[in-house]
């Protein structure tokens, strides 16, 4: 092991890159070195995933230098940058979906054995290798991914947002991984936007903004400001304190706006019951798995309930297709944002659409009533329309505002979130929370589903768990910090421990389709976990 | 495939869920073999006299569209389609058949060999064409249709020139038993020959991974441009062996043969490949090309018009997809 002179084992300098007339990197600069877990930051647009493409040599930058222990080197593939010691685990899995595990392996010319061990210390006990990718969850998958990276011993590895959508426990072997890396031969190069995440792993975080770095900052259990600061170029202001105003008068409202009675489908969901007035936030946690994703799309209208109804506004609701829904006055925020756009179309075309295109008719449009609607919703939700041409070569974050935004300039009654602040960053989320109190504040139900259990507080007025397709637990806002969250997540008493088998039912349970209407059994308490 | 890694305490518990999931796996192409001795059966009851010698003509007639539908399924496995796979075949027909033209049966080897040789050439322009230029599969192809359709007929303006011998030879008659014609036995020999040693190599899985998700297979070092070139090299060269045996069949070069290219898309569709590429294999297709023709056979046994059962042709083709489709679809909800 030798590092370079200067004591360097990746330095990338004055990277540039532009796309036509948008500048997504100016002078960024990374120094990485051996041994190290370094943190990448920046909001959403500052240049974060150029840099990261360009590292891959998926990308070609316009300028600067990359040196790799003191060598230049500009790879021009990423199987190139592999071979260079440099490999990358992304967002999505780059698991071919329609080829089984062995022969993804294969592949990439990974060895088993390593790959193994990996796979057990991440957490994924027996994992079948002949089973094809596109049966696997998500979740595994990215796992797999992470032991696959892993199992070649590269010399830089770089993990972008791994821990996003990972259940709990996985997230913390998944840490406890990059921890354990330290100090080795190799480095990490680890981004994500949960600073509790970066503060308990990394060494150091490099911060950019605006296409140039902008700061390097030694991580501590206090630094979170610091970057946090880089980032914005400002101080964060905090959220506004929230008026219990609304919910008091909520209280007293005769008629939720949306109720939901003993709600079942086929396994997955058991007995929901639940319901949430004009005025509200409610926040719903869940673990991976539980039910969450077929309630909503049950309320959504693009599935069936097989027991149980739906109320809104006291009358009985049955939805056959989502316009149903929309008609209703329900209006689902999808995680998935390429599920909600339509990416090669305009941002005006899209927020337009779901009220310029009334369902029930192939008028014609008039975009004179529809600019200034359209006008004011991009206006209140600050969307960076720069490149408003095609949706998809905006942020994810202005995409994720995109999506938000194209309901709200139709006025809203009753809107469903699925994680709508996964991937994006701080700033965005924190305008995204004001806009769901907003949406409150006039008057609209709002269903928040979050796999980020700090949004509980900063957004909702209480918290409802679902656990094994039932709803386990109803907490004020006020009471629900993350630990006693997750605790409910698993189903636990708020004094209990929380059991490892629980969580490795669960995770389980998840797996496999078809055990998924049993509810994981509870058995003896274990180790006490931390949060 | 998963043997080969498995350690051996786990082995033995492996095979069954092997012997399990490889059933899984092939269950399209295996419905279809399900089908097609039904409707052999079918034949031989609406037509007692109708044996061996049938068999023998079936394959005969099937050999140059159960090329080219093997062509058509690499191209579609590897997200892509060739509309030109007609006219491959047609320009390939006319050079063997007016060069081995009253020319010794020797030099038939070399041309032989020499169209082989220019079928990868023609399918690597294609494949290159489509990544340089960076337009759409469909597009590149349809307009490779018109040129090689018209090289074709700069060759050879009608129907004309002759076939050796020996090839002649290879595909008429029967081999062994009369129950096996050569022409079955010489397609699955030239195609096990390639695909099968290809499928199992790394080419053959960057193949699927690129149709499966291009980004990925890009992100997992795979060379999604040299991968998709290959693809069309090999779409090109069993197009050839398409127009080979279509000179060596009917004894001449046809510049404008029969409806091919969409009669080879139908094959891919029926034969369990998916048109959004990762999907299938090529064997389906072949018993697929068997199946339509079979059932053409049999509607001229019982007399249908020839126009209703063209008809008929493309009921049945979306009626069995979309029943496999729903088969499909039942099996993975549990």
């Amino acid at each position: 092991m030798t590092a370079s002179t200067n004591g360097y084992l990746l330095e990338a300098s004055d990277v540039s890159k532009r796309y036509g007339a948008v500048v997504a990197l100016k002078s960024a600069s990374l120094r990485v070195r051996p041994g190290e877990a370094h943190a990448l930051m920046g909001a959403n647009g500052a240049g974060k995933s150029t840099l990261v493409k360009v590292l891959t040599g998926a990308v070609r930058p316009d300028g600067g230098t990359i040196t790799v222990r003191g060598k230049e080197r500009t790879a021009h593939s990423p199987a190139e940058a592999r071979r260079g010691g440099l490999v990358s685990v992304y967002q999505e899995p780059a698991l071919i979906p329609d080829l089984d595990i062995s022969s993804n392996l294969r592949l990439t010319e990974t060895p088993l054995e390593p790959f193994r061990d990996w796979v057990r210390q991440l957490g994924l006990g027996k994992l079948d290798i002949s089973r094809m990718a596109r049966d696997l969850p998500l979740a595994t998958l990215r796992i797999i991914d992470l032991a696959r990276a892993l199992a070649i011993r590269p010399d830089v590895l770089m993990l972008d947002e791994i821990t996003a959508a990972l259940p709990a426990n996985l997230t913390e072997r998944v840490l406890e991984v990059v921890a354990s890396q330290r100090g080795g031969e190799g480095s990490i190069i680890f981004i994500s936007h949960r600073m509790t995440e970066i503060a308990s792993v990394c060494d150091r975080a490099t911060v950019l903004r605006e296409g140039a770095t902008v700061g390097v900052v030694d991580v501590s259990a206090d630094s979170a400001d610091r970057i946090v600061e880089l980032m914005l170029g400002e101080a964060v202001g905090e959220m506004p304190e929230r008026t219990e105003r609304s919910v008091q008068a909520a209280e007293q409202g005769e008629v939720p706006r949306l109720e939901v009675r003993s709600l079942g489908s086929s396994g997955r969901l058991r007995d929901v019951t639940f319901d949430i007035r004009a005025g509200e936030v409610v926040g719903l946690v869940a673990l991976e798995g539980q039910g969450q994703d077929e309630l909503f799309d049950i309320l959504a209208g693009s599935e069936h309930a097989t027991a149980g109804e739906v109320l809104v506004d006291g009358r009985p609701v049955s939805f056959r297709h989502p316009a149903d829904a929309i008609r209703a006055g329900i209006v689902f925020v999808p995680a998935d944002r390429a599920e909600a756009l339509l990416m090669q179309r305009s941002v005006r075309e899209n927020i337009a659409l779901p009220f310029s295109a009334p369902i029930s008719g192939w008028g014609p449009i008039w975009s004179r009533k529809e600019k200034p609607k359209v006008d004011k919703a991009i206006d209140t939700l600050q969307i960076d329309t720069r490149a408003q041409k095609e949706v998809r070569l905006l942020s994810g974050g202005n995409q994720q505002k995109v999506t938000i935004a194209r309901w709200v300039a139709g006025g809203v009654q009753t809107m469903l979130c699925f994680d709508p602040t996964r991937g994006i960053d701080i700033r965005t989320k924190h305008q995204v929370y004001l806009l769901l109190r907003d949406l409150a504040e006039a008057g609209a139900a709002v269903l928040l589903y979050t796999s980020e259990l700090s949004e509980i507080q900063l957004a909702c007025d209480r918290a409802i768990v679902i656990f094994g397709g039932e709803v386990v637990a109803e907490i004020a806002a006020s009471e629900a910090d993350e630990a006693t969250l997750l605790r409910a997540a698993h189903n636990l008493r708020s004094d209990a421990p929380l059991p490892e088998e629980v969580v490795a039912a669960a995770v389980a349970a998840e797996e496999d389709v078809e055990a998924a209407g049993e509810e994981p059994a509870p058995s003896k308490p274990g180790e006490a976990g931390d949060l | 495939m998963s043997t080969t890694v498995d350690r051996p305490d786990q082995a033995t518990a492996r095979t069954s869920s092997a012997l399990k999931s490889t059933i899984q796996r092939h269950g399209w192409t295996l419905g279809l073999v399900g089908i097609l001795v039904v409707l052999l059966v079918v034949t031989r009851l609406i037509q007692p006299t109708y044996g061996a010698a049938g068999v023998q003509g079936l394959a005969v007639s099937v050999l140059p569209l159960a090329f080219a539908a093997v062509a058509q399924a690499i191209a579609v496995i590897a997200r892509g389609i060739d509309l030109s796979v007609g006219s491959m075949m047609a320009l390939t027909s006319v050079i063997s058949a007016s060069l081995m033209d009253e020319r010794s049966e020797g030099f038939a080897v070399l041309v032989v060999i020499g169209v082989l040789l220019l079928g990868c050439v023609l399918g690597a322009v294609n494949g290159s064409l489509i990544v340089v230029t960076r337009v759409p599969d469909i597009v590149v192809t349809l307009a490779m249709l018109f040129v090689w359709a018209g090289c074709a007929l700069l060759v050879l303006g009608t129907p004309g020139g002759g076939s050796a011998e020996w090839l002649r030879g290879l595909t008429g008659g029967s081999i062994l038993s009369e129950w096996i014609p050569k022409a079955a036995l010489l397609l699955l020999v030239i195609v096990g020959v390639i695909w099968i040693p290809i499928r199992r190599s790394r080419l053959g899985l960057s193949l699927y991974a690129i149709g499966s998700d291009p980004l990925a297979a890009y992100r997992s070092g795979v060379s999604v441009t040299r991968t998709k070139i290959l693809a069309y090299t090999l779409t090109g060269l069993f197009s050839a062996f398409a127009g080979l045996t279509l000179t060596a069949t009917t004894g001449i070069g046809t510049p404008v043969p029969g409806p091919y290219t969409l009669l080879s898309v139908a094959a891919v569709v029926l034969g369990g490949v998916s048109l959004a590429g990762g999907r299938g294999g090529v064997f389906g297709p072949i018993v697929a090309v068997v199946i339509l023709s079979l059932l053409r056979t049999d509607m001229t046994f019982l007399n249908v018009n020839t126009n209703l059962a063209t008809v008929a042709q493309g009921l049945i083709l979306v009626g069995v997809v979309m029943v496999g489709s729903l088969l499909q679809l039942r099996k993975r909800e549990p």
